[in-house]
């Protein structure tokens, strides 16, 4: 699937596909204009993803195809053991978790999960968990602090779920509580935004020692419809709120609200998912390397610090 | 000229339209109606003696009410807003700023203190929806924080009321990280062992709500105050149906479990000081 931006992409592409069928049916040795095609295709590519503007960059968070929780999880761990529920209310499906095998390194990773198809989509609630999905993420927090073993979250969430039970169970106070406890855990904290990072529903698992963001994902305070909704009563403006909100990855990095960005392949994580998979696994890796030598009373320190420097104003 | 000079000369105003009074001596209940001097007004902590209806006041009459005689020493009063993102909708953010700042006298939507409360020392921060809604931008969070770390260096408690729509999009990213810059300090607090309560008033959501609102070791609300995570017209939009009544009130929110009580203005402060007192 291309996205608008990506038209002149497909056209290219579509013309070197043409270009292969003619040579095998006519038996014409086209290896010297395929071979220019495919240069021009990979300029075009560079130019592209190189250029992008950052609603673009929504764009491509949300692209259907690219890796979701689950698919990092089975691409980047050799074992896994899924953990369901909150022993409260029953389990999220918008939110997983679970011991993994990472490089024989024994991790927790827990994360917004999304799904593809219709039916898996609705199974998943679009990715917005419920209070009950919050708390399941600190229950297995919890029992990664138990066991001493570091935690990697996964945030890819176009927000904490607005309806009535949510409402009825403290969605809030599932958000809040998770703030407050993430900031105390003992073992290692690495939370990466693989997707989008909507509002508390992404910082609601998202306070760690390392924070940081794929290449082209969002993470802010509201999504560019919602606040183009807000600021000009309509989604028509969503370009220009992503703009103003200053969403992506680089904006991030440089109001110093993320401590790094991961590298995506050339055209997103879902256009090479096996580099992307050995990209985060290298970056996830050698996280918990810098981390774990360091005492916990130090990391909490480093973490509360951090988030604690956090924000612009004047004082006169 | 004043609603009661008019009435005077027998002309009637429409009380829908005349909520407030201008001259200030006097204040008519929007909820039943009644007219009684704003003395009485006030010295009933701005709770209608007729209906019990809560008018929704400040941070100026707050620490009226909870700081013994008024006295209190201001903390970090000259914070105010920066401009990290250059935001720009149908007016550049600091002119916003500046605008509301004209208009209410405040420097932004939270103002605290540390004085005495029934004797004892207390930190108290009190947001102003007046400023931008209440919204919580980078000097809300900034100024929750050091008024947390007050009372830790003071070893007292901290009491937090909370008023607001939620984050300041215009912020964006900075705001968001105030949720978990102010959670952080909570959670020193709770470490060391000192009291936190959070007062929730008409309106505590959004963000507000999913960070310090909701992390007291008591919650307590004034009745009838809207509080919640997302607004009742997103719910609406995202179920497609009416709100069932009485829905996001405080004593929804009590029922629920997420409250400890819901205190009458009147009583709030014998209250928190009855309650501070048990546990020293
Ligand atoms: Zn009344």
């Amino acid at each position: 699937m291309y996205l608008d931006f990506e038209k002149p992409i497909a056209e290219l592409e579509a013309k070197l596909h043409d270009m292969h069928v003619l040579a095998k049916e006519s038996n014409v040795d086209m290896s010297k204009e395929v071979k220019s095609l495919e240069g021009k295709i990979l300029e075009l590519k560079k130019e592209t993803y190189s250029n992008l503007s950052r609603w673009q960059r929504v764009q491509l968070s949300r692209h259907p195809e690219r890796p979701y929780t689950l698919d990092y999880i089975e691409g980047i761990a050799t074992k896994f053991v899924e953990l369901h529920g909150d022993r409260n209310v029953r389990d999220d499906k918008a939110m997983v978790g679970g011991f993994a095998e990472i490089d024989g390194e024994s991790v927790m990773i827990i994360g917004h999960q999304k799904g593809r198809k219709t039916k898996e989509r609705q199974l998943r609630n679009f990715g917005m968990a419920n209070p009950e999905g919050y708390r399941k993420a600190l229950r297995l927090m919890k029992l990664a602090e138990k066991f001493e073993k570091p935690i990697i979250t996964l945030i890819d969430t176009p927000g904490a779920f607005p309806g009535l039970e949510a409402e009825e169970r403290g969605q809030g106070e599932a958000i809040a509580r998770n703030l407050k406890e993430m900031f105390m855990l003992k073992v290692p904290v690495i939370c990466i935004i693989i997707g989008e990072g909507a509002s508390g529903g992404a910082l609601g698992i998202a306070i760690g020692d390392k924070v940081m963001m794929l290449e082209n994902t969002w993470y802010s305070v509201i999504s560019p419809e919602s606040c183009s909704s807000i600021l000009w009563r309509s989604w028509d403006h969503k370009e220009k709120a992503a703009e103003a909100l200053k969403l992506t990855a680089q904006d991030m990095l440089k109001a110093k609200l993320i401590d790094g960005i991961v590298k995506e392949p050339l055209g997103g994580a879902h256009n090479d998912p096996q580099a992307m998979f050995k990209e985060l696994k290298k970056v996830i890796l050698e996280a918990i390397q810098e981390l774990s030598p360091m005492k916990s009373k130090e990391r909490i320190a480093m973490r509360i610090d951090k988030f604690s420097a956090m924000g612009a104003y004047v004082e006169k | 000229m004043s609603w009661y000079k008019r009435t005077e000369k027998g002309i009637v105003t429409p009380t829908e339209e005349k909520l407030e009074v201008p001259d200030g001596l006097w204040h008519q209940c929007p909820e039943c109606k009644k007219i009684m001097q704003a003395d009485e007004h006030s010295a009933s902590s701005y709770v209608c003696p007729a209906c019990g209806y809560h008018d929704r006041i400040n941070s100026k009459e707050y620490f009226e009410i909870l700081f013994d005689d008024n006295a209190f020493l201001e903390l970090d009063e000259n914070l105010s807003s920066g401009d990290p993102l250059k935001f720009i909708d149908s007016q550049p953010y600091p002119a916003r700023v500046a605008a509301s700042q004209k208009k209410t006298g405040l420097k932004d939507a939270v103002r605290s203190g540390y004085g005495k409360m029934n004797g004892s020392d207390v930190v108290i921060a009190c947001m102003d929806f007046r400023f931008i809604g209440g919204s919580m931008g980078s000097v809300v969070g900034e100024k929750i924080a050091r008024a947390i770390d007050y009372a830790r260096k003071k070893k007292c408690p901290f009491i937090m009321i909370s008023k607001s729509g939620g984050a300041r999009m215009m912020e964006a990213g900075f705001s968001l990280m105030q949720m978990a810059k102010t959670s952080a300090k909570l959670a020193l607090l709770d470490k060391e062992g000192l009291p936190y309560i959070s007062i929730l008033t008409d309106p505590t959501t959004g963000g507000v709500t999913a960070s310090y609102a909701m992390l007291g070791d008591f919650n307590i609300a004034e009745p009838g105050s809207l509080i919640g995570f997302a607004g009742p017209r997103v719910i609406r939009e995202t179920i497609g149906k009416d709100l069932p009544e009485g829905f996001q009130s405080a004593e929804f929110v009590l029922e629920h479990g997420f409250l400890d009580f819901i205190v009458d203005r009147r009583e709030m402060k014998k209250k928190l000081a009855d309650l501070l007192g048990m546990l020293k």
